[in-house]
């Protein structure tokens, strides 16, 4: 309490206008922002909650075409991203603190370092999201495209695929009657053993451009708010007595990470 | 003369502010409305709005019921413009006006007097969410002029993915009205665990706003998946994402899921608010404490719990196995317990209170009987044999109205008619006020009850034909909507006509011991002129009468004179 009490009087005068007229204080502000802020990351949690079910869902449906169909996704592009996401998470956790410690310089810098990643990882996106389009590896009713009998014969332009792909089946067993209350397993699927690629592939694409898609839109929102931050932290407005916005942005940054870190290993490392 | 002067002078801790500075009248023009942050404005604005989605909303509810006066083809209306008629009725209604209704305009209005605070916790958040809402309803309302959709108000697929109706605004600005909720929601929980003053802890809170906080985590926790579902929606319409399409491996059944995994919580978004004000108004007018705070409290979370665990009772006969479907009506039973543990407290309060029967505590009672109904014929649906034969009859049809009309909009009217004279500084007529009340309740019972009898005989709800053998019912039906609806014309003028000529409100009208009743009639700009002291907020039987005043004032503690 003595140290609240010495932080606000410190602030008086200053920074006093940044407290609202209905908080006794600044500590019960910045609380409640932050306490705001966790509620909200809880509400994108089950946002994304959504298609993590349905992700369950059709996996255990299809548990073949997700075996067969993950092997389309770039690992080595996917394993990049996720470092450059994690470094980004980096850079915003020393920016709060380059914010707390009221260093403007280097605090634009971070932030800028953390937009520079966030663009990094878009771009990385947009490659990966280019060749899908070229080949019409793509969701639901677009998906048109040619898929060789059998997986060695991938079209040419994807890295040859491990032989063991024969062996390489989902842990989990396939559900022997689906679901119960969810649709029915649909057409057969290919029959143990045989070759040639399984029915609904385009399900794989549907769901992996859902869950990428919308963590993009996410990216490109906390890019927004991260420049919105550079243009406060450059008018001078973060010190020690005032950091919450930075903080908050961070906090979403690091759910934007969290989320791409489930991502990765749901859709490009399947066995 | 300050206020407080002239509370000194006897007139109530505050008494009425029309005539001095209020938050009416703290700033004058449209932007100062239009840009407020103060959280009473906002409110204001919110019934504003509300009311008019109800109104709108009720125009289609007696055009429909119009139409089914007669069993064969009516001039009124062909069958494509009756389906998007329920539709939009439904869609409006729930949307809208119900899960909006209690929580963003009285919730609004006086979850911060409640709490001694002088505003919500994010008070640019909360203008942003009634922002949200307008943005909201003018893109589902715009799907009306684009191609009002007729999917009826649960857009279930494949339906919905392939009729030629406007269903992406629709969904779009259902979408966006979710992040109203999910704001507002948010806002009321940091401002109830941040802003509570000293001394009320958790178990001295009134209980609406025990209401209010359950209604508050189902809205932040169910709302995402709602918005979710309606993005998958969007994009199957417009992408064709094949997630809802079987001819593409997805899965139709799947959107009832998500959709109910929403819809049903939100069904608690809607009831939880209204026990709420009925907690307090039913100790208020049977001049007595609560019986059983901490059982009504835990209730409200109980069945805030309980609410996500019930979504698979919509499903019973969509395919949904035989032991979900046990495991879904046990849990839906489960429901009943807490929602019986209130009643029975409610009931418990009124024995041997001395009952006032005003205008409010008619909707108490009406509430007491029309949510029992409508809760005991919630058993029959949730019972899985019984339910074969109910679903989409009108018996469905007419135990929800039972719950969201007879339950929420009741409790609603309730809590507007108890807390008018805070919000406006007037009282309305009390002789046209039990007219109103009983007009609504006799409409109500005569419009849905009927369709109990007609539902249990099997016809089917939504279908723009019926058999003859119907038509009885039906006609009884809509005879009763023209009731209800006359009630609801007796109750908007004389509440229009209080806003001119009402007698002045005093601080407390009707013996309240909660804070907002502790500031005057209107409320000032920051809520109180001083901090008032936290007591228990039942403690009703502390105010006493006074002629003088023409409202309540605090019993004077041993030695001290009254008044003050």
């Amino acid at each position: 309490m003595a140290a609240g009490a010495t932080r606000e009087g410190s602030v008086a005068g200053t920074h006093a206008h940044h407290v609202a007229h209905h908080f006794d204080n600044a500590e019960q502000q910045f609380e409640s922002g932050k306490l705001g802020m966790w509620i909200f990351l809880a509400t994108e949690i089950l946002l994304f909650g959504g298609l993590f079910c349905a992700y369950a869902v059709y996996r255990s449906n299809h548990p073949e075409v997700f075996v067969y169909a993950h092997r389309f996704l770039d690992t080595t592009l996917g394993a990049v991203n996720t470092a450059v996401l994690i470094c980004s998470s980096f850079t915003m956790a020393l920016a709060v603190r380059a914010a707390q410690l009221g260093r403007r310089r280097q605090l634009l810098g971070l932030l800028g370092t953390t937009i520079a990643l966030a663009a990094c990882f878009l771009g990385i996106k947009g490659v990966e999201y280019e060749q899908k389009w070229k080949e019409g590896l793509l969701w639901g009713a677009h998906f048109h495209a040619k898929l060789a009998p059998s997986p060695p014969a991938l079209p040419q332009t994807l890295p040859p695929v491990p032989a063991a792909a024969g062996e390489e089946r989902s842990l989990i067993p396939p559900a022997a009657i689906g679901p119960a209350g969810l649709a029915r397993p649909g057409r057969p699927t290919v029959a143990e053993g045989s070759e040639g690629p399984p029915h609904d592939v385009q399900v794989f694409f549907a769901v992996y451009f859902l869950m990428t898609g919308l963590h993009g839109i996410h990216v490109i929102v906390g890019m927004a708010l991260l420049s919105w931050m550079m243009v406060r932290a450059g008018r001078g407005e973060f010190g020690p007595a005032y950091v919450t916005p930075v903080d908050l942005t961070g906090l979403y940054w690091h759910l934007v990470d969290l989320i791409w870190i489930f991502l990765f290993p749901l859709l490009y490392l399947i066995r | 003369m300050t206020g407080i002067e002239s509370g000194a002078a006897g007139f109530g801790q505050g008494g009425n502010a029309l005539g001095r500075d209020n938050y009416l009248n703290h700033e004058r023009g449209i932007k100062s409305w239009l840009l407020t942050r103060d959280h009473k404005r906002i409110g204001v604005m919110y019934l504003v709005v509300i009311l008019s989605s109800f109104f709108l909303g009720g125009i289609f509810a007696e055009l429909i019921r119009t139409k089914l006066l007669t069993p064969g083809n009516s001039a009124l209306m062909k069958a494509d413009t009756y389906n998007q008629m329920f539709t939009l009725h439904g869609a409006i209604m729930i949307f809208l006006f119900v899960i909006p209704g209690i929580p963003a305009s009285l919730g609004n209005f006086v979850l911060p007097l409640m709490l001694g605070a002088k505003d919500v916790a994010f008070p640019r958040l909360n203008l942003a969410s009634f922002y949200l809402w307008v943005g909201g309803a003018l893109l589902a309302l715009g799907s009306m002029v684009t191609g009002a959709v007729d999917t009826g108000w649960t857009f279930y697929t494949p339906y919905s993915t392939t009729t030629n109706t406007n269903v992406i605004m629709m969904v779009a600005g259902i979408f966006v009205l979710g992040f109203s909720s999910i704001f507002t929601g948010l806002n009321f929980v940091v401002t109830i665990h941040k802003l509570r003053p000293a001394g009320m802890t958790w178990f001295r809170m009134p209980l609406f706003l025990w209401g209010i906080y359950g209604t508050a985590i189902i809205q932040i926790m169910a709302t995402p998946v709602l918005g979710i579902t309606l993005l998958l929606l969007i994009a199957e319409r417009a992408l064709g994402i094949g997630i809802f399409d079987p001819a593409l491996g997805g899965d139709p059944v799947l959107f009832q899921h998500f959709f109910w995994f929403y819809s049903h919580p939100a069904v608690y978004i809607m009831i939880l608010p209204a026990m709420g004000v009925i907690s307090e108004l039913v100790s208020v007018f049977s001049r007595k404490h609560i019986f059983g705070y901490s059982f009504i409290a835990m209730s409200s979370i109980a069945i805030a719990v309980l609410s996500f665990l019930v979504w698979g009772h919509h499903m019973f006969v969509a395919g949904q196995s035989t032991l979900s479907s046990m495991i879904f009506s046990f849990l839906t039973f489960m429901v009943a317990i807490p929602s019986a543990v209130k009643v029975f407290n409610w009931l418990a309060t009124m024995y041997k209170g001395s009952i006032w029967l005003a205008t409010p505590m008619l909707y108490v009672l009406s509430f007491l009987f029309l949510f029992g109904i409508g809760g005991l014929t919630g058993l029959f649906l949730g019972a899985l044999a019984v339910d074969v034969h109910l679903h989409d009859t009108y018996f469905v049809v007419a135990h929800f109205h039972y719950v969201m009309f007879g339950g929420t909009v009741i409790a609603f009217l309730g809590g507007l008619h108890y807390w008018w004279p805070k919000m406006f500084g007037r009282m309305y007529s009390e002789f046209w006020g039990r007219i109103g009340a009983l007009l609504v309740f006799v409409g109500f019972n005569t419009t849905f009850f009927t369709q109990f009898v007609m539902g249990s005989h099997g016809a089917p709800r939504r279908s723009y034909h019926y058999q003859p053998q119907f038509e009885a019912y039906h006609r009884l039906s809509t005879i009763g909507a023209y009731i209800l609806g006359v009630g609801f014309v007796v109750i908007a003028v004389y509440l229009i006509h209080s806003l001119l000529r009402g007698r002045p409100a005093p601080a407390n009208p009707w013996g309240g011991a909660t804070l907002e009743w502790q500031t005057s009639s209107p409320p000032p700009h920051d809520n109180f002129e001083s901090t008032p002291a936290v007591g228990d907020p039942y403690d009703v039987e502390a105010w006493t009468w006074d002629g003088a005043v023409g409202g309540f004032v605090r019993r004077a503690p041993a030695g001290q004179p009254a008044g003050s």
